[in-house]
């Protein structure tokens, strides 16, 4: 059985600009997960996972090699890139966790304004970049994905999706995470 | 929910099989994964899965041969195929093995995880539509014939041979032995027995309305014909038409009713315009139509194309033996109607039903069983309940030393104890009317 000073979640940046991460963004999710969030910079290099056919890095493998060389523990660990990810079956991903695990990761590629033509927005950026990061972390704790398209849980298909939801978990989530917790 | 709902994922593809089963699992599902299409058979039949995405180009056993042995063996899971090479061809034959779908890899989110709510949304509307129909397949085993005797059992031999085709059945039998029972009988074991049963007592059709009630009519076609109205013809198509009491239909309509047999269209009343029909007719029938035949007042024609097949239904007194069956039932039905206690019959008061002639047959039976339900005090009817029938059969005395109004005095008595002295009643058990009946109780000084 874990200490609990061992649960605790850690933000882990690749090549990923640090100052969108708020302080704002640590004390939610905090709130949310009930355990210390930490920032590390790990040792990661993202070539390997690159297709050069899509032009985008493939997620599962990436957490695949990232699981392999890391030693198991209680935290939740979530990557953070800004390259563009893809699974094989489909034509892109927000990002990728795995359920009741302890890795997920998150791109911040879809959710900048700039893909789709816009002026940058760095506010925009970070609600739905915390927004992704609890629903990916949620999946950490076995959450799965909610009807309820104002919860966090709720599957994004679009930033529009994104925009439209919270970033807290609906009451139903909520519980089932208090469960876990 | 959706952890209830069971995907297999079949691809060589290890990358492939791992990352679409953590994406389907973040929305609830239970995933499973194989391979090889050797590995996906084994798997299935051990267990029961809702759909299956197949990957086309595997070793061995590829996917499309996967697929056409899921639709000979496993015909009820879902099969989305995927292929990471788009090919017309390869799609236009999985379609044609019966495929649910085709995908390309890679898919689009939205689209994919959309057509998973669709599959499962079907499956549910399937599951439903089999529950519904298996519920209305055990309400319709309630409308069946009563009965051990081998008279009932021969009715119901020939109800089970008859219902599949699509034959006319005329069905004959005394008033109240339960010909609408057998012909609903017919309807529901048929192919049709999902489309209406329309019934048609022709003897209770007003004279002036029988032809729009059966035809129906277009609006303004006569006085008072506000709306258009389909008539009964056009309400049992594509299912079954009874025809009760078919022998008081009279000449005209018999000549209108034939033609709509031969030629299996209608046309309204006001209108040119014929309309097609398509139904299965029943008939039936307390007169001997045989007779009415050769009397000249029932044609002959639509005789015969009624009476393909015949089915006559015995009175009551010649199946006593199925008295005990039916008066359980109608206690039973009747408890469950009122929720009153009543368990049963006394083996007394059991006797009295079999020894009663019921000339009203399996009605009137069923009404004396109500009327002794309603009176009863405790759980089991007893010969109190049943005081208004007569304590016993009265043997007709036809000693030749007696002359004929001695004789119809005495049958006249016998028959009025047996209805209680309900002069309605007595007086269609002896086939007269009522003041001729009041008359000869005068003349014989019968009283109550």
């Amino acid at each position: 059985m874990a200490s609990k000073s061992e649960e605790k979640i850690i933000l882990a940046p690749v090549h990923f600009p640090k100052e969108i991460l708020s302080r704002h963004l640590f004390e939610t999710l905090e709130t949310i997960f009930k355990r210390p969030v930490y920032i590390a910079s790990p040792k990661l290099d993202l070539h390997p996972f690159f297709d050069p056919a899509r032009d985008q890095y493939q997620s599962t493998a990436i957490l695949k090699h990232f699981i392999k060389t890391t030693p198991r523990g209680e935290s939740k660990i979530c990557l953070l890139v800004k390259e563009d990810l893809f699974i094989p079956v489909l034509t892109f991903v927000f990002g990728e966790a795995h359920m009741y695990g302890q890795f997920a990761i998150v791109s911040s590629h879809r959710l900048r304004e700039q893909f789709y033509m816009r002026e940058e927005n760095l506010k925009l950026l970070e609600q739905r970049l915390l927004k992704e990061i609890v629903h990916e972390l949620g999946h950490t704790f076995g959450l799965v994905h909610c009807m309820d398209d104002r919860c966090v849980m709720h599957n994004s298909y679009t930033v529009e999706d994104t925009d439209h939801k919270n970033v807290y978990p609906c009451e139903v989530c909520f519980a089932k995470l208090d469960e876990v917790l | 929910m959706n952890e209830n709902v069971k995907i297999l994922i079949v691809d060589d593809e290890l990358i492939v099989r791992e990352s679409m089963k953590g994406w389907l699992e973040e929305d609830g599902y239970h995933v499973e994964v194989a391979e090889t299409a050797e590995a996906a058979l084994g798997m299935i039949g051990e267990k029961e899965f809702d759909m299956a995405f197949v990957d086309i180009k595997m070793p061995g056993i590829d996917g499309i041969e996967l697929l056409k042995r899921l639709k000979d063996q496993y015909s009820t899971i879902d099969v989305v195929m995927m292929t990471a090479y788009a090919s017309v061809d390869n799609a236009v034959e999985a379609m044609k093995v019966g495929a649910y779908d085709y995908l390309t890899k890679p898919f689009d989110p939205d689209y994919v995880s959309m057509m998973v709510r669709k599959i499962i949304a079907r499956r549910q509307l399937e599951q439903e539509n089999v529950r519904l129909k298996e519920n209305i397949e055990t309400a319709l085993k309630h409308v069946h014939i009563i009965g051990e005797s081998p008279a009932i059992k021969a009715i119901l031999k020939q109800v089970e041979e008859v219902a599949v085709s699509d034959t006319s059945v005329l069905i004959g039998g005394e008033s109240g032995t339960g010909k609408e029972m057998v012909a609903r009988a017919i309807h529901y074991a048929s192919p049709r027995r999902f489309e209406p049963l329309v019934v048609v007592s022709c003897g209770a059709l007003p004279e002036g309305l029988v032809e729009s009630e059966l035809f129906g009519y277009e609006r303004g076609a006569f006085t008072g014909a506000f709306y258009k109205k389909k008539g009964k013809f056009e309400a049992a198509n594509g299912g079954t038409l009874f025809l009760d009491e078919i022998g008081e239909l009279n000449a005209k309509m018999q000549v209108d009713l034939l033609r709509v047999l031969q030629e299996r269209e209608i046309t309204r009343i006001g209108s040119n315009k014929s309309i097609k029909v398509d139904f299965r007719v029943l008939a039936a029938s307390n007169r001997n139509l045989k007779e009415m035949v050769e009397e000249g007042t029932f044609r002959e024609d639509l005789f015969y194309r009624l009476n393909v097949f015949n089915i006559h239904v015995p009175p009551l007194r010649e199946r006593v033996e199925d008295i005990p069956l039916l008066v359980e039932y109608f206690i039973s039905m009747l408890r469950r109607q009122t929720g009153k206690q009543v368990e049963g019959i006394t083996a007394q008061a059991l006797n009295k039903l079999k020894q009663h002639g019921w000339p009203g047959n399996v009605r009137e039976l069923q009404n004396a069983v109500e009327r002794a339900f309603v009176t009863a005090k405790g759980k089991l009817i007893t010969t109190e309940e049943l005081a208004f029938l007569a304590p016993e059969k009265i043997p007709v005395v036809t000693s030749p030393s007696l002359s004929l109004a001695e004789i119809e005095k005495m049958h006249i008595e016998n028959v009025l104890k047996e209805c209680d002295y309900n002069i309605s009643m007595g007086a269609k058990v002896l086939g007269i009317d009522r003041t001729t009946l009041y008359n000869k109780m005068k003349k014989y000084g019968i009283e109550k």
